[in-house]
């Protein structure tokens, strides 16, 4: 399958995604375990992405995104950004609205 | 494969010029860098685009030379 498709279908998957190096159970990398953790703690459900388990998606996700690095986060198909802009939001106090505004459900 | 702070100091300079840029190497291993950027370049841009910015003036080393950049940008 067209890579870009397989890509999409991850996307569509849910209304937050998180690629990322590892599971959420073992991040296999510092700013992708920053990411779960943010999400965790505003216990957002996400469904996420191994990068590890398909080189095709590691490398896919990178030009698909315009963004050369891993975690990267959709939200409702839309890209957010990685860890780093992330935490800001989250650090910002900006990250719950952000999500609210979305109509995803923060199981606070 | 690393990259001098002073190598990627340039990088950042050439693309942000008239910008403050603050970079740490949080590990000492030339592969771990933090970089602050506060440039008025990054006026009426979004955060996403502001790091594409920042990973362009990188010219691809991103995740090849350099493993590990925190990015933090600021309108000035």
């Amino acid at each position: 399958m067209d890579v870009n498709k397989k890509i999409e279908e991850i996307i569509n998957s849910g209304d937050v995604v998180l690629f990322m190096k590892g599971t959420p159970e073992m991040p296999q990398c510092g700013f992708s375990m920053v990411a779960v953790n943010i999400l965790k703690h505003l216990k957002i459900n996400f469904n996420s992405f191994d990068v590890y388990s398909d080189e095709n998606i590691r490398q896919g996700i990178k030009k698909y995104s315009n963004w050369p690095t891993i975690p990267q986060i959709y939200v409702k198909k839309e890209f957010i950004g990685g860890s780093d802009i992330l935490k800001e939001m989250f650090e910002k106090k900006e990250l719950s609205k952000f999500f609210l505004d979305k109509g995803i459900q923060i199981n606070n | 494969m690393t990259i001098k702070q002073s190598e990627l100091e340039i990088l950042l300079k050439n693309a942000f010029p008239n910008s403050v840029i603050e970079i740490k190497d949080l590990a000492g291993d030339d592969n771990h860098f933090a970089a602050r950027i506060c440039s008025s370049l990054f006026k009426g841009k979004n955060k996403v685009e502001q790091h594409q910015m920042v990973y362009k003036a990188l010219k691809g080393k991103m995740d090849k030379e350099l493993h590990a950049l925190s990015i933090s940008t600021e309108e000035k």
